[in-house]
């Protein structure tokens, strides 16, 4: 492992020219980017087959399924790419994109280790929140442009489901920004050295977490995508490759959500006292277990009713975490 | 030039072109489209002046609710699906009201910065420089402002409220 102090990104320790840099930095980013969340949709896909009990999984390759993932790789991409004939062309081939591209920028701020990261931006989490909500309008534009009464209720559902669970979300990072006193995702992490704020801000993680579910319309707040009511939603005239990016987007932003949650709440890539397991392994493994819980609570939950969606964010979640600002500022103060 | 410069003429560029776009476009959807890219480069032009907080809140405000709370009620209302049009009557109207608002500010700006005057210092607006001007020199106007925008809160509410038997 290459040591560098605090804060410094292993990139920028190694080599002094500024593009070399910034080619290692994005090599980096998009190598992480198109391996990790593909590992998550194995893992859902096997994982969800198993939870089940569905044999097909279990065909590819011969030893237990294990060539599944290259199954379905060689599936996307011999299927045809098909636009529908009234849709908006160009708004419907950049939906995928848009979609994708907030999720691969959320990574160059998400440390793995103390010195493997891409970028310590001084407004880290801000930066993220920001681009997260971003994706949102790929979902829309993928909606509208398909020229498809479904796919257009998906859209809708998708952007009331956004603004509804933005709030949550971002007020509960705000908590945790006012414990740690900084916005930096490395110093976010340092300030975690001897408690992770899982303990004093559980509220606010189970907060988190639920919006999070609901910001990647995850089961149980799937009602963008319900199949048994819109079809597919948003992306149910797409197909091959352009819907590929979309499940990409999908785990992607399931590895984000799961790095940003361990971040603010596990101590990143802290280790557990008396356990010297190097930081890049504790991050991953925290990253792993989130990204296991976003699979598991999908073979386990029903969905939720789209008024039932709607109410328990402006009734339950939203009261619940300005409750919890107010406490955690009351506290900062007092102690 | 500089590279900040060249950076500046590109951003400045694509924003200027999107910004027309916004108003030429045939469709409305088309329209907030090329309105997040307007927003996006001006969110890059903070970035570009050291206002790295500024910079961001523009996107999470303007492109990740503003512009999806329009395309929302865009979509709820008239939006056409796929490539239908529609087209605004009022162009001439909009377009004296666009030239006094662009002859005005521009007459302000170049009052305020001359050309002949010293360059600024780029100036590095960290967050906790921003929260200190904010909470110690100006936390008066920041309590008026959030006050105001309460007060606007609550008036959309009543507004929008359909209270029962009515």
């Amino acid at each position: 492992m290459i040591l560098a102090e605090t804060g410094v990104s292993v990139f920028s320790s190694l080599f002094s020219n500024f593009w070399v840099v910034l080619l290692l930095k994005t090599i980096a980013v998009m190598g992480f980017f198109l391996v990790v969340p593909l590992g998550v949709g194995y893992v859902e896909h096997k994982g969800l087959a198993h939870m089940q009990a569905r044999l097909g999984p279990m065909e590819a390759g011969r030893f237990h399924g294990w060539a599944q993932l290259v199954a379905d790789g060689v599936k996307f991409i011999q299927k045809e790419d098909v636009v529908p004939a009234a849709a908006d062309r160009n708004v419907f081939s950049l939906a995928p994109a848009v979609a994708m591209i907030p999720y691969i920028a959320i990574l160059v701020v998400l440390p793995i280790s103390d010195s493997w990261f891409a970028e310590n931006l001084d407004v880290g989490i801000f930066f993220v929140l920001a681009m997260s909500s971003v994706s949102v309008i790929g979902v829309m534009m993928a909606g509208w442009s398909s020229a498809n009464k479904f796919s257009l209720i998906g859209a809708l559902r998708a952007a009331a489901q956004l603004i509804a669970y933005e709030l949550p979300l971002v007020i509960a990072a705000a908590a945790v920004v006012m414990q740690a006193g900084t916005l930096s995702m490395i110093g976010i992490v340092e300030a975690q050295q001897d408690l992770w704020f899982i303990i004093p801000q559980l509220p606010g993680f189970l907060i988190f977490m639920i919006a999070a579910f609901a910001e990647l319309q995850r089961p149980p707040f799937d009602m963008p995508i319900a199949d048994s009511e819109i079809i597919f939603g948003a992306y149910t005239e797409y197909t091959g490759l352009k819907f590929a990016f979309f499940l990409l987007a999908e785990y992607g932003g399931i590895v984000a959500f799961s790095g940003i949650a361990a971040v603010l709440y596990l101590g990143g890539y802290q280790p557990l006292p008396g356990i010297p397991i190097p930081g890049p392994l504790m991050m991953m493994g925290k990253i792993g277990a989130l990204a296991f819980f976003f699979i598991w609570l999908r073979a386990t939950y029903p969905r939720l009713r789209e008024d039932q969606l709607q109410r328990f964010s402006w009734l339950g979640l939203i009261p619940l975490s300005l409750a919890l600002i107010m406490g955690v500022a009351v506290a900062k103060v007092a102690f | 030039m500089t590279a900040q410069e060249y950076a500046f003429a590109v951003i400045a560029a694509v924003g200027s072109i999107s910004a027309i776009a916004v108003v030429t476009a045939r469709n409305v959807v088309h329209a907030a489209l090329y309105l997040v890219v307007a927003l996006l480069s001006v969110g890059a032009t903070f970035l570009l002046l050291g206002a790295e907080f500024a910079g961001w809140v523009q996107i999470l405000i303007y492109v990740g609710a503003i512009v999806i709370l329009f395309l929302f009620g865009l979509m709820l209302t008239k939006a056409p699906i796929g490539r239908d049009t529609l087209d605004n009557t009022h162009r001439w109207v909009g377009l004296l009201v666009a030239a006094g608002v662009f002859a005005g500010l521009a007459f302000l700006i170049q009052d305020a910065f001359p050309l002949d005057a010293e360059p600024f210092e780029v100036f590095h607006g960290s967050t906790s420089v921003v929260g200190e001007s904010m909470f110690r020199d100006f936390v008066l106007p920041f309590e008026a402002i959030s006050f105001l925008l309460l007060a606007a809160l609550i008036g959309a509410i009543v507004l929008a409220r359909k209270d029962e038997g009515n």
